[in-house]
């Protein structure tokens, strides 16, 4: 049990905050903040990938797309079964999303991670747009329509829905973390790393190094399931263009800019990145055109020249705390 | 069954367009090791200063090969100009960092390109005015041979030779094939490696510039996103051929465009971009190193 404490805590302190967020702000800024937890579960699970394993993947959307079309399809076939079982229908419709992406992440990864570095980044790219063609042309999941009225999270009680919504989100988004941090500390996940650090000396240890990386692949894949899922039944509307190469480079910059192999880097970034483009909202009544795209890509190209390792670089947050106390000392 | 041959110049010339902006990419990577995913950018551009030097010169009212030079010049001048100095700015600083790095910043930079072009073009498409007449040279009742087709076979013909000779006849040309065997021992041997890979990027962004005016006789509309489809496809043309290798990137490309008109022709549209990639996933898994491509070693 004492490996639940931390969690169990982290959990009911949240479910706290999630009463005093929903007096003390409005709805626009409570959607922002479930869109910042659902990204965190995205970004996160993609830095497993790019930062810690080292594979640079670029169609992080598709395994998205993927959890976000089996929940929101399973919310369609069985309504009924959403009213009954209430939160329990909802978690597991979005297992069942996570389990599929998880499947696809393993039939993607298994023939494209031989490759490296530029090919893989261009495989993952060509899954995500052949994935999109694929959508686009299947009718029972509404083709370009998509899928719209998706059934958002219900009010129990007296309690309203962003407060549930709130609850459900940070439960898989801890969820995330907690079992991510945990892997990635343990010896299965040791081994991530030392396919990231070198792959040859891996190779000579006698680990199998696409095992690995298939491994670290269905895993994210997992989790970017369980987020697209959350984002079909917050956003209740879904389309294959929303999951396209934009999708992917923002949640791949959310990473970079966290810094890889930071998952508290990366939930910092996915925060900063939803609020960025709504500050800058105000910028477009100065200038008259939308600035937000071309500064977002022009501070890309900044940071990789002149911060590379990211805001926080290798370190989490509590080691930069630490670090910080200690000059200060 | 008459229409075989019909198809089989459609895709040549499109496979001659794809060829000229997929030698940018293979020339870039030979030296560099980058994809440089700006390339497709680079070649939306050319696209674009053709289009309004040809409206400031009102070169529609006198289609024919000087305007066709004209648009061709501009549009390869500001390609060069604007290879040059994305990597003076953005890839020279990385040069040494890791590969990750340099990639994304590439991707940043190919963002950027777009969006600042939509911002200062506007999003709308905008209509490539007619510099050559299209008119029909040989009609039989089987095959149209059209004056534009002609017009992109002679001009990418022309392209392929100039790049042939540069690449295999001059001083440059041996630095860059030195370059792409060994950075370093190139540098040894007393190569300026910077300046190399200034003029491969002038030359790869020129050709780019060629393609982009070819396109834009050929499918008359333009838009800043206009890049992004071609440019995956001429890069998986040049993976096809095998990365790096200039006449793989060729024979990739044509091989592209052939397989791309006849699958319109006789399967389904909408195939037409799962098919890009559908291919370069078959030839990754079978072939990495492409059809003639080398296998490298990786050594300790």
């Amino acid at each position: 049990m004492r490996a639940f404490k931390i969690p169990l805590l982290t959990f009911i302190a949240l479910l706290l905050l999630g009463v005093v967020l929903q007096f003390s702000v409005n709805a626009y800024i409570q959607i922002l903040i479930l869109q910042i937890l659902m990204f965190g579960i995205a970004s996160m699970s993609l830095n497993l990938v790019n930062g810690f394993t080292g594979q640079f993947s670029l169609g992080h959307a598709g395994f998205m797309a993927v959890g976000a079309y089996t929940s929101a399809y399973l919310s369609q076939v069985f309504p009924g079964f959403l009213e009954h079982t209430h939160l329990l229908g909802f978690f597991l419709f979005s297992l069942a999303a996570g389990c599929m992406a998880a499947v696809f992440g393993y039939l993607v990864g298994l023939p494209s991670l031989r490759l490296k570095g530029d090919y893989l980044a261009i495989v993952t790219l060509g899954f995500g747009e052949i994935l999109r063609v694929i959508l686009l042309n299947i009718e029972p999941l509404g083709a370009a329509r998509g899928i719209s009225g998706i059934v958002p999270y219900p009010e129990l009680g007296f309690l309203d829905r962003f407060w549930v919504s709130f609850a459900y989100v940070s439960f898989w988004f801890l969820i995330c973390f907690f079992s991510l941090w945990r892997i990635t500390r343990g010896r299965f996940g040791r081994q991530f790393l030392s396919v990231r650090e070198d792959e040859v000396a891996a190779l000579s240890l006698g680990l199998s190094t696409t095992k690995i990386k298939v491994r670290s692949f269905v895993i994210a894949a997992f989790f970017a399931g369980i987020s697209g899922s959350i984002y079909a039944h917050l956003i209740s509307i879904i389309t294959p263009t929303i999951f396209g190469f934009m999708m992917s480079v923002n949640i791949v910059v959310m990473v970079v800019l966290g810094g890889m192999g930071s998952f508290t880097g990366s939930i910092v970034a996915a925060a900063f990145m939803t609020i960025m483009p709504e500050l800058l909202r105000s910028l477009q009544s100065v200038t008259g055109v939308d600035l937000r795209m071309v500064i977002f890509s022009l501070s890309l190209i900044l940071i990789m020249i002149f911060r590379p390792t990211g805001l926080f670089g290798e370190l989490e947050f509590s080691d930069v705390i630490k670090k910080w106390k200690r000059k200060n000392a | 069954m008459q229409d075989v041959l019909q198809h089989l110049i459609n895709g040549l010339s499109l496979g001659s367009i794809y060829a000229l902006i997929a030698l940018g990419y293979t020339m870039v990577y030979g030296v560099l090791q980058l994809i440089n995913f700006a390339h497709a950018d680079i070649y939306m551009m050319g696209a674009f200063s053709s289009f309004y030097l040809s409206r400031w010169l009102n070169l529609e009212a006198h289609p024919g090969m000087g305007s066709l030079v004209l648009a061709l010049v501009a549009s390869m001048a500001t390609c060069a100009v604007l290879g040059v100095t994305i990597e003076r700015l953005a890839y020279r600083p990385l040069r040494n960092a890791p590969k990750l790095n340099i990639l994304i910043t590439a991707i940043g930079v190919s963002l950027f390109l777009e969006f600042t072009a939509q911002v200062v073009f506007g999003a709308d498409p905008k209509v490539f005015p007619t510099l050559i007449n299209d008119v029909a040279l040989i009609e039989t009742p089987f095959v149209i041979l059209k004056s534009l087709d002609v017009t992109v076979f002679v001009v990418t013909l022309l392209a392929l030779g100039v790049l042939h000779y540069l690449v295999y006849h001059t001083r440059f040309g041996k630095s860059m094939r030195a370059i792409s065997h060994s950075l370093t021992t190139a540098n040894l041997l007393g190569i300026n490696s910077n300046k190399v890979i200034v003029i491969t990027f002038i030359v790869g962004s020129a050709l780019a510039g060629v393609g982009s005016v070819l396109v834009g006789l050929k499918y008359p509309k333009i838009d800043p996103l206009m890049g992004i489809m071609i440019g995956l496809k001429a890069f998986i043309a040049a993976v096809l051929g095998g990365i790096g290798n200039m006449t793989g990137a060729v024979i990739g490309a044509l091989l592209m465009g052939l397989s791309e008109e006849f699958v319109v022709a006789y399967l389904s549209s909408t195939l037409r971009d799962a098919l890009a990639f559908g291919l370069l996933i078959g030839i990754l898994i079978w072939k990495p190193s492409g059809l003639l491509g080398q296998n490298s070693i990786e050594k300790v």
